[in-house]
């Protein structure tokens, strides 16, 4: 059974049908990719699989149930976690909060057990932050755990987007373009780090990206949407020869 | 004779559209400066304050008769618009939102008890510069003052639809509250846009307080705050940032309050005000005639 | 544990501030105007810490405070003068109205944004004050007459540390943090499992239950409950102090309901004088430094000594 199952969604704004006809199996531990033109509406597929936005038709279940009408924090902490195209780290908190943060649903002591600091409160305090401290390390991103997050470089802000999306303790993770803005080098490290990831957090992952050797390279099937629609999908040498996608992304070079 | 059901509708309807012409004067201005700069000016309610005051002036000490007063005011309203604009909200242009309503909220302090310490806080009694004619209908009293206030208020709304559909200036405010970046691109001048619309604002609140002085008879410094909030009320009842909306919520509020006043009790008139608020943001925030905008994610 | 090291002496320094404080005050060493200021210190260090709660951690901007204030002040007055009820009862009591009120309030208006919220909240405090002008068998127009005076310094002090214990506490937890994260990117915290919405209504509902306290405390010590105590103006009053202290630090939202209790204690008799610098304060501070004399940073016992070893967070001393 498929872990992520789109089925006949879109999404209409007052006259403009941003996606139509969005249809997604994804199998757990499968590492997919979704591509386009610019406007293309990855984005806002990203926002209906999250719940940010409600489906104007079709059905979305994920791990066997449907995720209609949830919102954002109930899909979260049914196994989704997702990145932002625009980071949108807690960016006064620290590198080590931004995580803790995430872990929070995980967390059971109450409100009475924190304000008069008893029963389970030190010990699951604990326990968070030695996770999240964890957690920074296999990011490399532990020794800089109080900087506050506005004022890591570009790169590790990037890093601490997806480290923080790790802690909800995802199934599926979402990744809206997660090399935006880094250099080839960068790349590198991260088209690695998502191979890496995957492994070690037994994840099944669906990024959105416009970097071409990244898709190629690190998914094993990729969807094409183009004004909303899906044009093609396949694993990544068939879409490279795929006239269709390379009509939509004239001009666009392939690797 | 008895005052019928009709008649006291008829009464009521005739002096809420009266107070409702103040209240979309003032409301104008609160529109323009949110669609501008998503500002909600608190101190413009005591914007409406300080042109009752230069009218005062104006028509005790200057000797001025009604239409000279009326633009005295106005003009002087809109130069301390812009000033306040130029000191307090300039600086915070692309501060966080609270910032610049905690200074609005400040600056309307200030303008409310520098206000009672230069005039003091006694109410003054404006000169009767207009002549108050009654005219009856059966039961119903029209006051030609009542007709005056509608008036004013209506020719000063359709000159400001003018100046904002049909002139290059207002195109340009038109442009600067639809997409600031891309107004600065096409080389208008932001900055003043913005003073401008702050003047024109202030100057129609002015108007509407020196017409409140004309027909109420008395001011007093803190005036401004509750008619502020009520047509801050009919702002958003309209739609905030549509002119037209100001208009029509402005009216709407007059006509709400004195139904409220005449038929239930004029305690709670004011709550009325605050209860409009609440059900419109609670079942239709853009207002009546306002547009949702999605914020990107 | 470290911790409970640190509990202890907080325990004991707060109890020692105490008695130094109330045997001054039985020796009348202490005279009845300064009695009255730290009276007036406290209640506003309770007011400001509940309303730094919901604007400064939860970045909700409310400016209807004043009305919880009154509920507050209403409701225990009821239960003791009318009901005979101790004062204890009214002080759970009055926290339980405005609580309620709170909770009812916030769960239709916290989905509305920044200025909205901001409007709709001051409407709902004066609908509330205006609801109780109209209300006879509280004394309407002419206030609540006759509530004896129960708050002294010993129910102020406690009720005063509590507080602050209480929501410095709350703070430093997940649940505080969950609220922190609604306020640093609202749509971030939805993305990673928080229930904004619930901890948006959390917060404004504690807020308004300790605003309560503050009310019930309040009318208590001045004999009458009055409608024109509570209008918009003692809304802005309390923010000014939060801002003033800093959005989102409870060392400043103390530090400044000292500052400015006694400022306007010293400008009792030029109230004009007292708003004109209130208002210059609000506006130069949000000009030239928004943060406030805190910002969101607290007080740390780092600055006094590196033994205590503070976390990031340090350690406030109630007093």
């Amino acid at each position: 059974m498929a872990l992520l199952k789109v089925t006949n969604v879109s999404k209409v704004f007052g006259g403009l049908k941003a996606v139509s006809d969005f249809d997604v199996a994804i199998e757990k531990g499968e590492l997919v990719g979704l591509i386009g033109p610019n406007g293309a509406g990855k984005t806002t597929a990203f926002n209906l699989l999250t719940g940010v936005y409600e489906p104007t038709t079709g059905e979305i279940e994920f791990d066997g149930k449907s995720m209609i009408g949830l919102k954002p924090y109930q899909i979260t902490q049914r196994g989704m976690a997702r990145t932002f195209q625009n980071i949108r780290l807690f960016a006064e908190l620290s590198v080590l909060d931004n995580v803790k943060i995430a872990y929070h649903f995980h967390v059971k002591y109450g409100i009475l057990e924190a304000v008069f600091r008893m029963g389970r409160y030190h010990k699951e305090e604990a326990e968070l932050e030695a996770k999240a401290i964890a957690l920074l390390k296999i990011f490399k991103l532990d020794d800089k755990k109080d900087e506050i997050a506005k004022n890591l470089p570009y790169g590790e802000q990037r890093r601490l987007e997806i480290a923080r999306a790790l802690a909800a303790q995802p199934k599926l993770l979402l990744l809206d373009e997660p090399a935006a803005g880094m250099n080839p080098q960068e790349t590198q490290e991260l088209m690695k780090m998502i191979k890496w990831i995957r492994q070690e957090f037994d994840l099944t992952i669906l990024l959105i990206e416009h970097d071409m050797s990244l898709v190629m390279n690190v998914c094993e099937r990729i969807y094409v949407l183009e004004y909303g629609s899906i044009i093609a999908q396949g694993i990544p040498e068939e879409i490279k020869n795929n006239p269709r996608v390379i009509e939509a992304y004239l001009g666009e070079e392939v690797e | 004779m008895e005052f019928t059901f009709t008649q006291q509708l008829i009464q009521q309807l005739i002096n809420g559209i009266s107070l409702g012409s103040i209240y979309a004067l003032i409301a104008l201005g609160y529109t323009m400066v949110y669609g501008i700069i998503k500002l909600i000016n608190f101190a413009h309610g005591d914007i409406y304050m300080v042109g009752a005051y230069v009218a005062f002036f104006a028509t005790t000490v200057l000797k001025l008769s009604f239409f000279p007063a009326l633009l005295m005011a106005m003009v002087v309203a809109a130069i301390i618009g812009v000033v306040i604009e130029r000191l307090a909200y300039r600086p915070l242009r692309y501060a966080p939102r609270i910032a610049v309503l905690i200074t609005a909220i400040g600056v309307s302090l200030l303008l409310e008890y520098g206000g009672i310490l230069l005039v003091s806080p006694q109410p003054r009694t404006f000169p009767a510069i207009f002549r108050a004619d009654v005219y009856t209908f059966g039961n119903i009293v029209v006051n030609s003052q009542q007709i005056l206030i509608l008036g004013v208020a209506l020719t000063l709304m359709v000159i400001l639809t003018y100046v904002v559909q049909r002139t290059k200036i207002g195109k340009a405010m038109r442009a600067v509250s639809f997409d600031t970046d891309a107004a600065k691109l096409m080389g208008i001048d932001v900055d003043r846009i913005i003073s401008i619309t702050f003047a024109i604002g202030s100057a129609l609140a002015a108007a509407a307080g020196m017409l409140v002085g004309v027909y109420y008879n008395s001011i007093d410094p803190l005036m401004g705050i509750m008619p502020g909030l009520k047509a801050f009320v009919a702002a958003v009842l309209g739609g905030i940032g549509v002119i037209p909306g100001a208009m029509v919520g402005g009216i709407l509020m007059g006509i709400v309050e004195a139904l409220v006043s005449g038929f239930i009790s004029s305690t709670f008139r004011d709550a009325a005000a605050f209860a409009i608020l609440i059900i419109i943001l609670l079942f239709k925030p853009s207002g009546l005639l306002g547009k949702n905008v999605r914020e990107k994610v | 544990m470290g911790n409970n090291k640190q509990v202890w002496q907080s325990l004991l320094a707060c109890v020692a501030v105490y008695a130094v404080l109330q045997s001054l005050i039985t020796l009348d060493i202490i005279g009845p105007f300064w009695q009255l200021n730290i009276v007036l210190v406290c209640i506003n260090i309770i007011l400001a810490v509940s309303l730094n709660l919901i604007n400064g951690f939860t970045g909700q901007f409310s400016i209807g405070h004043a009305g919880f204030m009154a509920v507050g002040a209403y409701v225990g007055a009821v239960l003791t003068v009318k009901l005979q009820l101790p004062f204890l009862v009214a002080i759970c009591g009055g926290a339980a109205a405005a609580g309620f009120l709170g909770f009812m309030i916030g769960l239709p208006t916290l989905r509305l944004d920044g200025d909205y919220l901001a409007i709709a909240t001051l409407g709902l405090g004066e609908i509330i004050r205006i609801t109780i002008l109209n209300i006879p068998y509280v004394g309407g127009a002419s206030g609540f007459m006759g509530i004896p005076r129960y708050t002294n310094f010993t129910w102020v002090f406690f009720l005063t540390v509590f507080t602050v214990v209480f929501i410095r506490n709350f703070i430093n937890s997940t649940h505080g943090r969950a609220c922190i994260s609604v306020r640093e990117n609202q749509i971030a915290a939805e993305a990673m499992g928080v229930d904004t919405t619930k901890y948006k209504v959390m917060a404004f509902t504690m807020g308004a239950a300790f605003a309560g306290v503050a009310g019930t405390l309040f009318a208590h010590y001045f004999y009458i409950a009055h409608p024109a105590s509570f209008t918009f103006m003692k809304s802005f009053d309390i923010l000014t102090i939060v801002v003033l202290g800093g959005l989102g630090s409870i060392s400043g939202s103390i530090t400044a309901a000292v500052l400015l209790t006694f400022l306007s204690a010293a400008l009792a008799g030029y109230p004009e004088w007292r708003m004109i610098i209130y208002s210059l304060m609000l506006i130069i501070l949000m000009i030239y430094r928004p943060q406030g004399l805190f910002g969101n940073k607290e007080l740390s016992l780092k600055m006094f000594g590196r033994l205590m070893g503070g976390n990031k967070r340090g350690t406030t001393e109630g007093n």
